[in-house]
């Protein structure tokens, strides 16, 4: 069956403009995969909707 | 016969010069000569400002400079701060080909207009992604320890350069642990200063929300006195703080009394090795460090700073990417393509976290000056290795060196990485404080130092 995360990096490259070698694949996704899986370990994380980000813009 | 100044310090060297018992050309041939003896093993050097150097050492000689408080004290940095003349290679094969750096970056010319003479540009891993101080196009840095093995990165060149004696004194980068995984390695000083201390104008950067820039030494005093005087505002740095010098080197000698120190447990235990536990263990007797404190969802502050980096460096890197991405180093470049396609939303969830996990680590800091925890997770791997174990389960090197640097950049906090003269290969603890409180840190280092615990060892090279 094939892995929703090689349409989606195939997606995302054209998306992109980002020529991908098909030889860069697998490292490319174990790479998505891992930054993915730290997202996640964030994103899980609940917060108030009231919090803001770090970085704070100053006019 | 030629005066050794090789396991020298700055502070020494520069009375040498002060006291008219060396000439700043002297320090500087010195120091030439043993680059030239010593780079074809260690790889720390990717340029050696030979002829710059001779000229600045001669005119500090003839022009009465020699009361400066780093009078003749040879310097290299890390390639991706801008040396006039030359290209600013931040250790990538892609950067040659930019034009020559057409002045140099003002911590160079601070430490400059105070003296010290700078002697090269070190190597570093490919734009700073990197904690093994490994790179494909200029070869790994070797640590002076042992040649086989890593001198940890991404600032690894300027972590071998220190600890082999080339010179006393270096500047690096640190976004996640660049300055203090070398030092931890390579078993020598080195300072991550406060986010927005130091002003990063004029260098390469990597990931504008976390990058710093530091010193490296043999002993605090050196970090400090270095530290002092590149301090200061600079428009050209939007995230360089507004605010005056706040001197560190006149309160190192304070030792410890009165200082509440804590040991971070939890997270900075899982998966350390025993020589990373016996360095901490050991720094927190002579601390007398005996609470432990828990440093809030650290995991989650590393895969934040882990999500940040990838996706804030992929946006600096998409047009080289699509581009030249054939001319990356394969391990740079699959992280960043990735780092490329991480939707928009998580990189906002982290930042936002962010600010969350900084409210709840300053706590801590209301009840104690600093918190020590360990550098790295281990002493230095074996150049090419690729995994190690942590907490039983087989892990990548490269990303995992910076398990416990992470969780303390992320919210720019002070460190100092205070080396443990463990055989047979160092290891260094992180002395971590409050916001703008790099004294308290150094202090600790120093007041460490003096009690014995922690030394940069001297290599047999």
């Amino acid at each position: 069956m094939a892995d929703p995360l090689d349409d989606y990096i195939a997606a995302a490259a054209a998306a992109l403009s980002l020529p991908l070698d098909p030889a860069w694949q697998d490292a490319v996704k174990a790479n998505l995969a891992v930054t993915l899986k730290h997202a996640a370990t964030v994103a899980e994380f609940p917060l108030p909707d009231e919090a803001e980000p770090a970085p704070v813009f100053t006019a | 016969m030629a005066q050794d100044f090789t396991w020298q310090s700055a502070g020494a060297i520069a009375q040498a010069v002060q006291s008219g018992q060396a000439s700043a050309l002297a320090v500087t041939e010195s120091a030439l000569t043993r680059i030239a003896a010593l780079n074809p093993k260690l790889n720390a050097f990717t340029a050696v400002t030979a002829a710059r150097a001779r000229a600045k050492a001669r005119a500090l000689d003839a022009g009465g400079k020699t009361t400066l408080p780093l009078a003749g004290v040879p310097f290299a940095v890390k390639n991706l701060f801008d040396i006039e003349g030359l290209p600013t290679l931040a250790g990538s094969k892609i950067n040659r080909a930019r034009p020559f750096a057409a002045q140099d970056s003002p911590l160079i010319a601070r430490l400059e207009a105070a003296g010290a003479v700078l002697v090269g540009a070190l190597n570093m891993g490919e734009y700073a992604y990197d904690f093994t101080g490994e790179n494909l196009h200029d070869g790994p840095s070797r640590n002076p320890h042992d040649l086989t093995c890593m001198t940890g990165g991404s600032s690894g060149g300027s972590g071998g350069a220190v600890a082999g004696g080339l010179v006393p004194l270096a500047l690096g980068s640190d976004t996640n642990g660049s300055i203090r995984v070398p030092s931890s390695l390579c078993g020598i000083f080195g300072l991550k200063p406060t986010y927005g201390r130091l002003s990063r104008a004029h260098s390469f950067p990597f990931v504008a929300s976390l990058d710093h820039l530091g010193p490296f030494a043999r002993n605090a005093r050196d970090l400090a006195l270095a530290y002092d005087l590149m301090q200061g505002p600079d428009p050209d740095d939007p995230a360089c703080a507004q605010r005056g010098v706040e001197p560190a080197l006149p309160l190192i000698d304070r030792g410890l009394d009165g200082l509440r120190i804590a040991v971070a447990g939890g997270y900075f235990r899982k998966g350390a090795f025993p020589e990373a536990l016996d360095a901490l263990d050991r720094v927190a007797q002579a601390a007398n460090a005996r609470d432990t404190v828990d440093i809030p969802e650290a995991h989650r502050a590393r895969a934040a700073a882990y999500v940040i980096t990838a996706t804030e460096g992929a946006a600096l890197h998409l047009d080289r990417l699509r581009k030249q991405a054939a001319d990356f180093d394969p391990a740079v470049r699959d992280r960043l393509i990735a780092g490329a396609m991480v939707p928009a939303p998580l990189v906002m969830k982290a930042q936002i976290f962010r600010r969350w996990y900084r409210e709840r680590v300053l706590q801590l800091f209301e009840r104690y000056d600093a918190i020590i925890a360990p550098a790295t997770p281990c002493t230095a791997p074996k150049i090419g290795q690729q995994t190690f174990m942590l907490d039983g389960v087989e892990m990548p090197v490269r990303p995992n060196l910076g398990l416990y640097t992470q969780p303390i950049s992320f919210i720019g906090l002070p460190v100092v990485a205070v080396p443990v003269p463990l055989t047979p290969l160092p290891i260094a603890v992180q002395v971590i404080a409050a916001p703008w409180r790099e004294d308290v840190a150094l202090r600790i280092a120093h007041a460490l130092e003096q009690m014995g615990v922690a030394a940069a060892p001297r290599p047999n090279l």
